[in-house]
């Protein structure tokens, strides 16, 4: 896009909030600091700029908050009617919405994602989540015909870096709704909306240990998972570390569920509506830097059409808008950080090294922060690495098809099967492809689209367990 | 059945049955050529059954994968007319079970008892074929302009481990709620409960299962255990019984594919349970936009 037609910088406003210098952990009920004193800066990764400085959690604290969520379990929680229970849910569903602005200021700036995403997607579908599950909390009998509901306990959670606030809801909302307690340990790049959501949880009158959060990295999660109090694990992030988690709970009775990576097949057949198939492409990959384990990583293109798509492709990247997350006009944030930023630039390389013939938009980038420039490559094999692994970037990998059963061949090729999408206009195609990809959530004519009612997770190395809906209670309830 | 009769009345010798294994719909021995002794009840020596290798698994396993995604797609219908097929085959030779579980040692009014359940079984879950998409599926009310339904799907190939203290019924009642899910499945059996397994795959050959859905191997837990669990193209595994150190073990290899792992109580309790259909399904959603 010419300079001439470009846009005004519109940025949000950050001077309606102010973020502490430094947070503790929450435990009880209450801020603390962290046994060892320890502490860890989380950056803006768009200016490389330290926001606040957070508590380093190690074994004492988890061990602390682990308690604590006992105590709240057997003396509070679980004795609270599920109508109470799911009035405090209601309770923090208002807030959310009440603090929506701050929310989704902060949320952009601790995690590098566009403000128009943080405040039309994360935080609404936050607020939502709550909303939804504090309904359940008072009918469980009903989303379990012919069986008797009760809690498990108490849950320790592990959430990621790219939906920090969102993915509370999705592990808390549930969680909470079905009378257990927990442990939440927030990725540590992105503390700072689950800490707010600490706050949220004081203001809601939530009674001390329901909710305990731990900051820290991956040995404060180790010292979660491993800590011999848990009922239950839930943990979302990479497959790797999902398997680890499993071996790790191989001989205790903790109940574990696992929402792991992707490396979705997004589908165009020459019948489909191009345009808007290439705006679900864009959608689907582009949408949050790509940090989506269930994005529409691989596109899978009819030869028929393969041309005048990767041509309309490149000339609608073109128009993305990639730079400061808190401007409005922004399309694609900041990666999250430096190392996931590295790791991108590693494939970006390792495709080129395969052979692939990569394709890069020409916008500018700042100089300061963390940018990758929306990506594809074309020329690729399904064995190629590009193909196989998640990069979790903005970066798609171009495959082309003949027929219905070699794109459905292609796109079951892959040990995950988180998601999937389809563009067709024949309705009878619709279901023989969206039955025919293995995975746990399937788009057509649509791509990456949320909502609290409908269950996501995975088949295969993706996981196990669903998120949201009826389904989504499952993970957190015994039936007998 | 008289496995140690040597000679009938009228000096008339019995013929005795060579116990073989249902793999891909053929009765196979062994790769391994190999055999167990089963000891009868009283002691003495009752008969051979196969031991089944790894490497049987391993056949087994492409068989139910070859059969998987034409049993997955099978109507709810047929899945269950073929469940009742399987009850209405196992009626009619319910005396001849009855012996058979007597020769393996149970009680005569056991043996009856067990039959008689493994044969209702049958007939409940032939019943819930078409019934439990509609009672654990949903239609998921969104906020945004799109129709948004949850399907029930299988996961695929399952591997199931029988107990041995209801030699029928265990293996009866672990095979139904994974078959009728639309999965393909391999099932081990061990000790005496092996002789009821075998009898029991000539009743499941002749119940229209297409071959490769339901595979019964024979042999030693402690040797095939750890294949079911570490094996990457299987998709789930249930067990029944087992102590710790196994369910320790089998639940560390199952993260090498992230297999889903169910061990379940031996006994009764949850026989009639359509939540264990559940246990081998995957849940898939399907969103579509609304509009003109």
């Amino acid at each position: 896009m010419g300079a001439d037609w470009g846009y005004a910088p519109a940025p949000e406003s950050a001077d309606h909030f102010k973020l502490k210098d430094h947070y503790g952990l929450f435990i009880g009920g209450k801020f603390v600091p962290a046994v060892s004193g320890k502490r860890f800066k989380t950056i803006n990764p768009a200016n490389e700029k330290v926001i606040a400085e957070v508590a380093d959690g190690g074994e004492k604290d988890v061990d602390k908050a682990v308690k604590t969520a006992r105590a709240a379990y057997d003396k509070v929680w679980r004795k609270l009617s599920g109508r109470e229970r799911g009035k405090y849910l209601y309770r923090i569903a208002r807030i959310i919405q009440e603090r929506s602005r701050e929310l989704a200021v902060v949320e952009s700036m601790d995690g590098g994602k566009p403000i128009r995403e943080s405040r039309d997607v994360d935080i609404p579908l936050a607020a939502a989540h709550f909303f939804y599950h504090a309904g359940w909390a008072d009918k469980l009998g009903y989303a379990f015909p012919g069986k008797s509901v009760s809690p498990i306990g108490v849950a320790g959670q592990i959430i990621p870096w790219n939906f920090p606030l969102l993915m509370v809801a999705w592990k808390v909302a549930p969680a909470l709704a079905c009378g257990n307690t927990v442990v939440l340990k927030p990725a540590e790049t992105t503390p700072l909306t689950a800490l707010l959501f600490a706050e949220i949880c004081q203001e809601a009158g939530l009674p001390e240990g329901v909710f305990s959060l731990v900051t820290g990295a991956g040995a404060t999660g180790a010292a979660l998972v491993n800590h011999p109090g848990l009922n239950k694990v839930a943990f979302t992030g990479s497959t790797e570390v999902g398997k680890l988690i499993q071996k790790s709970l191989a001989g205790r009775g903790t109940k574990l569920t696992l929402e792991l990576g992707g490396k979705a097949a997004h589908i165009i057949f020459e019948d489909a509506t191009i345009d808007q198939a290439v705006e679900g492409i864009i959608n689907g990959i582009y949408f949050n830097q790509g940090h989506v384990c269930c994005a529409g990583s691989r596109l899978l293109v009819q030869e028929s059409v393969e041309e005048e798509v990767v041509t309309k492709l490149k000339a609608r990247m073109e128009t993305l808008m990639v730079g400061d997350p808190l401007d409005k006009n922004t399309d694609i944030g900041a990666i999250n950080s430096k190392a996931q930023c590295d790791r991108i630039r590693d494939y970006l390389k390792i495709g080129e090294e395969e052979g692939a013939e990569l394709f890069q938009t020409q916008c500018s980038v700042p100089e300061k922060g963390y940018w990758i420039r929306p990506s594809f490559f074309t020329k690729v094999a399904q064995s190629h690495r590009i193909v196989q692994e998640e990069i979790f970037g903005p970066v798609l990998a171009i495959q082309s098809f003949r027929t219905l059963n070699e794109a459905l061949e292609k796109a079951n090729n892959t040990p995950y099967g988180l998601s999937g999408g389809v563009w067709t206009d024949k309705g009878a195609k619709i279901f023989k492809v969206t039955r025919g990809i293995r995975a746990g959530v399937i788009w057509a004519n649509t791509f990456n689209k949320f909502d609290p009612t409908s269950p996501f997770g995975g088949y295969k190395e993706s996981g196990y367990g669903r998120e949201g809906g009826r389904h989504g209670l499952r993970p957190y309830v015994e039936l007998s | 059945m008289s496995r140690n009769g040597t000679s009938g009345k009228n000096g008339r010798l019995d013929v005795r049955k060579t116990y073989k294994m249902l793999v891909g719909g053929a009765f196979v021995r062994s790769e391994s050529g190999r055999a167990l002794d089963v000891e009868a009840p009283g002691g003495g020596w009752l008969g051979h059954v196969c031991r089944a290798s790894r490497k049987d698994f391993r056949n087994a396993v492409v068989a139910a994968r070859k059969a998987a995604s034409g049993w997955a797609t099978a109507t709810s219908y047929l899945k269950g007319q073929i469940l009742y097929r399987a009850a209405e085959m196992l009626e009619g030779r319910a005396s001849g079970f009855r012996e058979v579980l007597q020769s393996i040692g149970l009680s005569p009014v056991a043996a009856k008892t067990e039959v008689s359940q493994a044969i209702d079984l049958l007939v409940y879950y032939a019943g819930w074929a078409d019934k439990y998409l509609q009672v654990f599926g949903a239609v998921n009310p969104v906020a945004t302009p799109h129709f948004n339904f949850s399907v029930t799907e299988p996961m695929g190939v399952v591997a199931y481990v029988a107990g041995e203290k209801r030699p029928l019924l265990d293996l009866v009642s672990g095979i139904a709620p994974i078959v009728v899910g639309g999965n393909t499945v391999i099932t081990l059996s061990t000790g005496r409960a092996a002789v009821a397994a075998m009898e029991l795959g000539e009743v499941l050959e002749t119940s229209d299962f297409p071959p490769g859905v339901i595979n019964l191997l024979c042999g030693l837990r402690e040797e095939l255990v750890g294949q079911m669990s570490s094996h990457m193209d299987v998709n789930a595994l249930v067990v029944q019984g087992g102590d710790e150190k196994e369910h320790t073990a089998s639940r560390e290899a199952c993260a090498l594919n992230l297999k889903r792992y169910f061990p379940r109580d031996p006994g009764g309790k949850g026989d009639e349970d359509p939540y264990r259909i559940l246990d081998t399904v995957e849940i898939k959603t399907t969103w579509h936009p609304v509009g003109g």
